[in-house]
């Protein structure tokens, strides 16, 4: 297993946000967690990627342990995510978000970081090329130069997601991309989701409000309710549960 | 005329004194958000390491200024390590209260050493005199003052634009959430823009200390004098700092020259129109601007 989350457990204060979940994710595989608001799906993610500390329990990637790992950290053992409330640098332009994913950042002493010539790296090294082709990849070419705070919706949540995969990740964690889209934007982003895969055997983790979505495209779904797991499995056995229909209301109509 | 354009420069090299002790202000407030109200005692500190490392110790001025400047920004390294990191995600108020608390106990520790009372001199390595143009004088100190700023700025626009940190830092100021999840460390970012607001402040207080002497309070005054310089600038702009303070530095030098006369016709006889006209300006200016000059206006959608 690549992602392994173990009995993990986060509470604020005397909330439980997450109370011992697990979850399992193989090299490869696109792994939705689906349930209803507030169960605790972004939590997850944020565990995963460093943003919050689970109180118990234990995160592995490909045998690193990350559950006290900072963001940055988790980062450079090949996780990169993607946010629902889209953080991007308004200010720059979808080129420039895309670029700064590939500075290395942290790879140098503090004296290194300040002296190199930031510019000469990212054209040196094939970074703006890279940058360019995952620009094409999710067709963004008539955007690039345009600054992200003036793009609409759909296309800046597009954008996050080729900002993530601009750190070449192992594994790609994408919180309600399609959250907000309209019909053809969703049937783009399934596409590129798909793509991603495919093309380059990035692991993705997926949380979707969209229930016909998920069932289409993953290959197993996790079930999230009140902060704990209450199914898991193939699409179609998970739509079949009762504790799922009971909890997912609308889920008749999927299934 | 020839007043007018000498009342100019000496006002644009007070406002390059500002400006460079704005620039670590706002490179603190623009990556982490945090109003550093101890800037003026940082300021002193600076001057006050380098005069030491001079007079006491002995050393060549240019090599003590450079320590000095060093050792200020190991200064502020520290304070953010030791007190504000702590405050992370504490509402801003408090963490205000933390460095008017730490403005209170620098200045109680400088207190306690020779410098809480008394005027010193810095030593003079500028020759004495100026420039002298068509008939007006620029004095070596203000050529300083001046040529410091430029340097600084230079350097300032060079590492934003260039080093792998300062971009780092351009991408904690934009989005702190985004930057983590691509590999930016902002604790890194947080120590480094303190050590650096550290040695800026070092800077003006060197630059002060040439131009006019060296004595706490007027140190300290010169990091109040900032804040209407940076919140007409736009408290998250270097470039905004730069033009805020020497515009307010001009604003004084015309004040002293021309205000205070029309002033006294009327009986205001103090003369301290300096003091007041740059916060007027402010008040001003705020109405129509909110955000400063060169300031991030924040559009919150709903």
């Amino acid at each position: 297993m690549q992602l392994k989350v173990e009995q993990v457990t986060l509470s604020f204060g005397g909330v439980k946000a997450l109370s011992e979940v697990s979850l399992e994710v193989a090299q490869g595989e696109l792994v939705s967690v689906i349930g209803p608001n507030g169960a605790g799906k972004t939590s997850l993610l944020n565990c995963i990627s460093g943003f919050y500390h689970p109180s118990a329990g234990r995160i592995i990637f490909e045998g690193h342990d990350l559950t006290h790992a900072s963001p940055h950290q988790v980062t450079q053992y090949g996780i990169a995510r993607a946010f629902q409330n889209i953080e991007l640098f308004t200010g720059m332009t979808v080129l420039e978000n895309l670029l700064m994913a590939r500075h290395t950042f942290g790879h140098y002493n503090l004296l290194d970081n300040i002296l190199i010539y930031g510019r000469a790296m990212r054209v040196g090294v094939g970074n703006r090329r890279f940058c360019e082709e995952i620009i094409d990849f999710m067709e963004l070419e008539p955007y690039r130069k345009a600054l992200v705070g003036d793009l609409p919706y759909g296309v800046r949540k597009r954008v996050e997601v080729a900002r993530a995969l601009a750190l070449s990740p192992k594994l790609l964690l994408l919180d309600e991309p399609m959250a907000g889209m309209t019909l053809e934007e969703k049937e783009d982003m399934v596409r590129f989701i798909l793509d991603i895969r495919a093309e380059r055997g990035t692991t993705v983790v997926l949380i979707e409000h969209d229930l016909g979505v998920v069932m289409d495209i993953s290959d197993r779904v996790y079930v999230l309710d009140f902060g704990q797991v209450i199914a898991s499995g193939l699409p179609e056995e998970v739509s079949q549960n009762p504790r799922v229909q009971e909890a997912y209301v609308g889920v008749d109509h999927v299934a | 005329m020839i007043d007018f354009i000498q009342n100019l420069i000496s006002g644009i090299a007070v406002g390059c004194i500002y400006a460079l002790a704005a620039l670590g202000f706002v490179l603190v407030y623009k990556s982490s958000r945090v109003i550093n109200f101890s800037n003026g005692q940082f300021i002193a500190i600076g001057a006050f390491a380098a005069y030491a490392l001079t007079v006491w110790v002995g050393l060549p001025v240019l090599l003590a200024a450079l320590l000095a400047m060093l050792l200020t920004a190991g200064l502020g390294f520290l304070v953010e390590r030791v007190f504000l990191r702590r405050m992370v995600g504490q509402p801003i108020i408090s963490v205000i209260m933390v460095t008017i608390g730490l403005a209170s106990v620098l200045d109680g520790l400088m207190y306690l050493t020779p410098f809480g009372s008394g005027n010193f001199t810095f030593p003079q390595f500028l020759p004495p005199g100026g420039l002298e143009l068509a008939g007006i004088n620029i004095s070596y100190p203000q050529l300083m003052a001046i040529g410091f700023t430029m340097v600084f700025l230079l350097l300032f626009g060079w590492f934003f634009q260039r080093s792998v940190l300062g971009i780092a830092m351009r991408a904690v100021a934009d989005d702190q959430m985004a930057s983590m999840s691509l590999g930016v460390s902002v604790r890194r970012v947080f120590g480094l823009a303190w050590a650096v607001a550290g040695l800026t402040a070092a800077a003006a207080g060197i630059v002060v200390g040439t131009v006019s002497g060296l004595n706490q309070d007027g140190l300290i005054a010169i990091g109040l004098a900032v804040f209407p310089a940076v919140i007409l600038g736009g408290l998250d702009s270097v470039p905004g700092a730069v033009v805020g303070g020497i515009v307010i530095g001009v604003l004084q030098s015309f004040s002293t020259a021309y205000l205070d006369g029309v002033l006294g016709q009327i009986g205001l006889v103090g003369g301290g129109s300096q003091y007041a006209v740059p916060f007027v300006v402010l008040l001003v200016m705020l109405w129509f601007k909110p955000h400063g000059l060169f300031g991030t206006e924040e559009i919150e959608r709903v």
